[in-house]
């Protein structure tokens, strides 16, 4: 059907507006981020910055400056804790998954997996907090690493068993012919076919991971385990003047999961949205 | 002899990742139950606890501040997920259309998703500030408003405009829902109806939107659940002011936890609001169940 001049007109209007709508505050946050300082508190405002500042970038990425300090060792952590997460969620969920898909385990039990990272964190954090401070285990990155694999693994679990389910089952049925054990069968056969699935579930895994906060406020407090997400609400808090600075931060914490999202974005919205509709 | 083994096995493999979700959920979940019946406080030297029954329910349900807490968080969800709803299909049937750029254009909405929330949240606080703010100099440039607002310093825009942020950041995930819903809309239902002299506004209603009824309802109740417990954008946009008019249910138990210190009496509200979270997540399952087994069908 051919459109209406009218209906043209309409129609691109939506796409401008939502296009504007969507990119206009990151666009901000970058142009703030390579403003003058002075142009920040201009009013009303300097739209288009009088130079080209990049320093702010230079000091983030300088370790010995206070602000390079803070940010690049919460970068550390926030990539260590997502990562470590990621990868020990993964290595328990597979199994898990392979029990779900071909060994009958039962649904109701994934979907208890699944009710635990529904609840709020409320719910769990102060007797976390008890325990991990009896322990001694306050502001370490292995603690976050543990909480977060909790955190993690339903959601993985889930995303796995869904792609597990799709294999052919009849090369496993051949391996178990031969004599093969289970864990042999699943490192050899199941984890090849499956490459596509686990580099999708590893990637929404790590993004999830990056992106909280709750618990990394409660369990952290300095910078040996501070992640990106306390570190710039700790800068956005604090007595900046130049909100340049946040905005640099801020444009740095966003670029790995933008660079990802807008890479793998085939991968990623079809697992969210199997993960999100798909009980 | 084979089908023992596999019983074992199916035990064996999820040993691991039970042991993990029973120590970090399960029994602090346990825990915090337990604790809501006592006066327990938090402090450096430990003090006998002391079992007070119901007290601590008795206090909770007739606190007026926790209720106040409990409907903010009633009108931030609502208010959030329905505009989420509306804004995510239109994206959507925008999206579903050809014109030059929609392939573009849906990899753009990507990236409000992929901004961490804590990011958005820093973002819009810039945004709205009360005398550099963008949106003032917008709204001023425009002729729109006369004088600078303080946006969130304000209670009667505060709530409201922490929903814009958060509207923001995730309405992509109801579109793309919606979209791969729109994807399975049969063409020839919608050229029939066309024939039959439907208008595309009927069309719409009476074809479009029953079609993707099923998936929608599921993403958004689970961004109702998600919006329901309500804490990172609260922290760094207001810390729940000004005059605890964005201080939400998790936001209150935080407090009453880490500035009061009062475990017993916080834990009793966060079982509280446990309590209808899981109200909340059966509801998920049962539109989900209905999804699958209709999708099936």
């Amino acid at each position: 059907m051919r459109r209406t001049m009218l209906q043209s007109v309409f129609l691109y209007s939506c796409v401008v507006a939502l296009a504007l709508f969507t990119i206009a505050p990151l666009l901000w946050l970058v142009t703030m981020s390579i403003s003058a300082p002075t142009d920040l508190t201009e009013v009303p405002l300097r739209w288009i910055p009088s130079e080209f500042d990049f320093s702010r970038y230079g000091a983030l990425l300088n370790i010995d400056g206070g602000s390079g300090e803070r940010f690049l060792s919460a970068l550390r952590n926030s990539i260590l804790t997502a990562g470590g997460a990621t990868v020990i969620a993964l290595m328990l969920a597979i199994p898990a998954a392979y029990s779900f898909s071909r060994r009958g385990a039962s649904m109701v039990l994934l979907f208890a997996f699944l009710a635990t990272i529904m609840m709020p964190p409320i719910t769990y954090i102060l007797p976390l907090y008890s325990t991990f401070s009896a322990f001694g285990m306050l502001n370490k990155t292995t603690t976050l690493i543990i909480v977060y694999t909790a955190m993690l693994l339903p959601f993985a679990t889930w995303l796995m068993k869904a792609n597990i389910d799709v294999l052919p089952v009849e090369v496993e049925q051949a391996a178990f012919m031969e004599g093969a054990s289970t864990s042999y069968t699943i490192r050899t056969v199941v984890l090849p076919l499956a490459l596509p699935a686990i580099a999708a579930t590893a990637m929404l895994s790590f993004l999830v991971a990056w992106d909280e906060f709750f618990y990394a406020l409660i369990f952290t407090n300095d910078l040996s385990a501070k992640t990106l997400p306390v570190a710039i609400a700790d800068f956005s808090a604090g007595r900046v003047t130049d909100y340049g600075v946040i905005a640099s931060v801020g444009v740095m914490a966003t670029l790995p999961p933008a660079i990802l999202a807008i890479c793998f974005q085939k991968f990623i919205v079809s697992g969210l949205v199997a993960g999100s509709v798909k009980g | 002899m084979f089908g023992r083994r596999r019983k074992q096995e199916k035990w064996i493999l999820l040993a691991p990742a039970i042991l993990v979700l029973a120590l970090i959920t399960l029994i602090p979940l346990a825990n915090t139950f337990w604790l809501s019946f006592t006066d327990t406080r938090i402090s450096a030297i430990p003090s006998p606890v002391r079992f007070i029954g119901l007290e601590n329910y008795i206090y909770a349900l007739t606190d007026p501040e926790f209720r106040e807490a409990l409907y903010r968080t009633l009108y931030f969800t609502i208010v959030s997920v329905g505009l989420e709803g509306i804004l995510g299909v239109a994206v959507a049937v925008l999206l579903n259309q050809k014109f030059r750029g929609h392939l573009i254009l849906r990899a753009l909405i990507i990236l409000p998703w992929a901004v961490p929330t804590i990011v958005n949240a820093v973002a819009w606080r810039l945004i709205y500030h009360p005398d550099y703010g963008a949106l003032n100099s917008l709204l001023f440039q425009l002729g729109l408003i006369s004088d600078y607002r303080s946006w969130i310093g304000d209670p009667a825009t505060a709530m409201n405009m922490v929903i814009l942020a958060d509207v923001w950041k995730n309405f992509p995930l109801v579109a793309y829902v919606a979209l791969a819903a729109l994807q399975t809309v049969p063409a020839d239902l919608n050229k029939a109806a066309a024939i039959e002299g439907a208008g595309p506004w009927k069309r719409f209603w009476s074809i479009t939107l029953p079609w993707i009824m099923g998936p929608l309802m599921v993403v958004m109740v689970l961004r109702t659940i998600e919006a329901f417990r309500v804490f990172d954008i609260i922290y760094v946009m207001t810390g729940g002011g000004p005059a605890d008019s964005t201080k939400t249910a998790s936001f209150y138990v935080y407090q009453e936890y880490f500035n009061y210190l009062r475990s017993g009496s916080g834990a009793s509200y966060a079982v509280l609001v446990a309590g209808i979270s899981a109200v909340l997540i059966l509801f998920y399952y049962s539109s989900a169940k209905r999804q699958a087994t209709g999708a099936t069908a």
